[in-house]
């Protein structure tokens, strides 16, 4: 009776581990399919990039120093979030939490301040409407910002769940933050290409 | 977290990593070394455009290069990405990504060059060549 409740454990146990793991490729599969649609903005915006209708370039708009902060933001961000993973697989739910409110902050930090950019750009009369480039910039810059903070609702439910809910970090948890660890890596590679494609070269 | 059934989903979760597509969860040495490399090719990339005193095609070229050596640190050092046997539908669907990524970018900007080539630049002309212009 024994062996066999702890069997039926280690069958169900099993059946977790299966499921976690078809879960994290399914969201894997995801990502690809996000690499396309980033794909065609960077597409987008590499013919449009010189189309400035008379209006602001790159050099006029950018910059570097506050775009260099966005990037520690997001890389530090990434290391951390990376720390809660271990954390995860290590069984410290604690550690998990506190190492994803900072990864949490950081993000927060890296939204806000593309928010002020994109806001004093529009103040500024530089706003989406105004020429191919703009457009193009926006479109890019905002679908990159709009997974950051669909990322970060993402790591809030969570961490609220863990918390408030009292969730235990068990199987399904540990595949969960993984999928979100999937997300929050593949978002800081765009950020890559964003910083290299339309700021660096756009100042150039 | 002491109780026996958290235990349980605990070493669930330990040996569940040893199977997924996420089973190379990496160590703190992994993390410590993708952002320090990481760091090093940011600075690079931006030091190059903000202080260096290079030709524009040299600059282009190195901070593409940059990039492109960073997104492989961080698909190695960070998503721990590998070519372990069990991650074989991982890498055949990012390799599948890959081209497809390369037919959109490179097809765009190809045809959209010969598109620019091959049109007449109205802005360059005499009003009286623009008007005898065939095109």
């Amino acid at each position: 009776m024994l062996t066999e409740s702890a069997s039926a454990h280690h069958a169900h146990d099993h059946h977790h581990e299966e499921a976690g793991a078809t879960k994290v490729f399914g969201f894997w599969l995801y990502l690809m399919t996000d690499c396309v649609l980033f794909a065609t903005l960077f597409a987008g915006f590499a013919v449009l990039h010189d189309q400035f209708a008379g209006g602001v370039t790159g050099r006029d708009i950018f910059d570097l120093k506050d775009v260099g902060i966005e990037t520690a933001f997001l890389l530090f961000s990434s290391v951390t979030y990376g720390f809660a993973m271990l954390s995860a697989h290590r069984g410290s739910k604690p550690a998990v939490l506190a190492w994803l409110a900072i990864t949490f902050l950081f993000g927060a930090g890296f939204i806000g301040m593309e928010i002020r950019e994109f806001s004093s750009l529009i103040a500024e009369g530089h706003g989406p409407d105004k020429s191919a480039f703009l457009s193009a910039f926006f479109t890019l810059v905002g679908t990159h910002g709009g997974h950051v903070t669909f990322g970060l609702i993402w790591m809030a439910t969570l961490m609220f769940q863990m918390t408030v809910l009292g969730k235990p970090l068990n199987a399904v948890y540990i595949s969960r933050l993984a999928c979100l660890s999937l997300f929050w890596h593949f978002l800081d590679i765009v950020w890559i290409c964003v910083f290299t494609v339309v700021y660096l070269m756009g100042v150039l | 977290m002491a109780t026996p059934i958290s235990a349980k989903d605990l070493h669930a979760g330990e040996s569940h990593t040893s199977h997924d597509a996420g089973a190379h969860h990496g160590s703190v040495t992994s993390y410590a070394i993708g952002f320090i490399l990481s760091v090093i090719l940011t600075v690079a990339a931006f030091w190059m455009v903000m202080h260096g005193g290079f030709s524009r095609g040299t600059i282009v070229s190195a901070i593409v290069a940059l990039a492109i050596i960073q997104v492989f640190v961080h698909l190695g050092f960070f998503l721990h990405l590998n070519f372990a046997p069990d991650q074989r539908w991982t890498l055949v669907s990012f390799g599948f990504a890959v081209m497809v990524v390369a037919i959109i970018l490179i097809g765009s900007l190809w045809i959209m060059r010969n598109i620019a080539d091959n049109m007449t630049d109205m802005t360059k002309m005499t009003p009286a060549q623009a008007i005898n212009s065939p095109g």
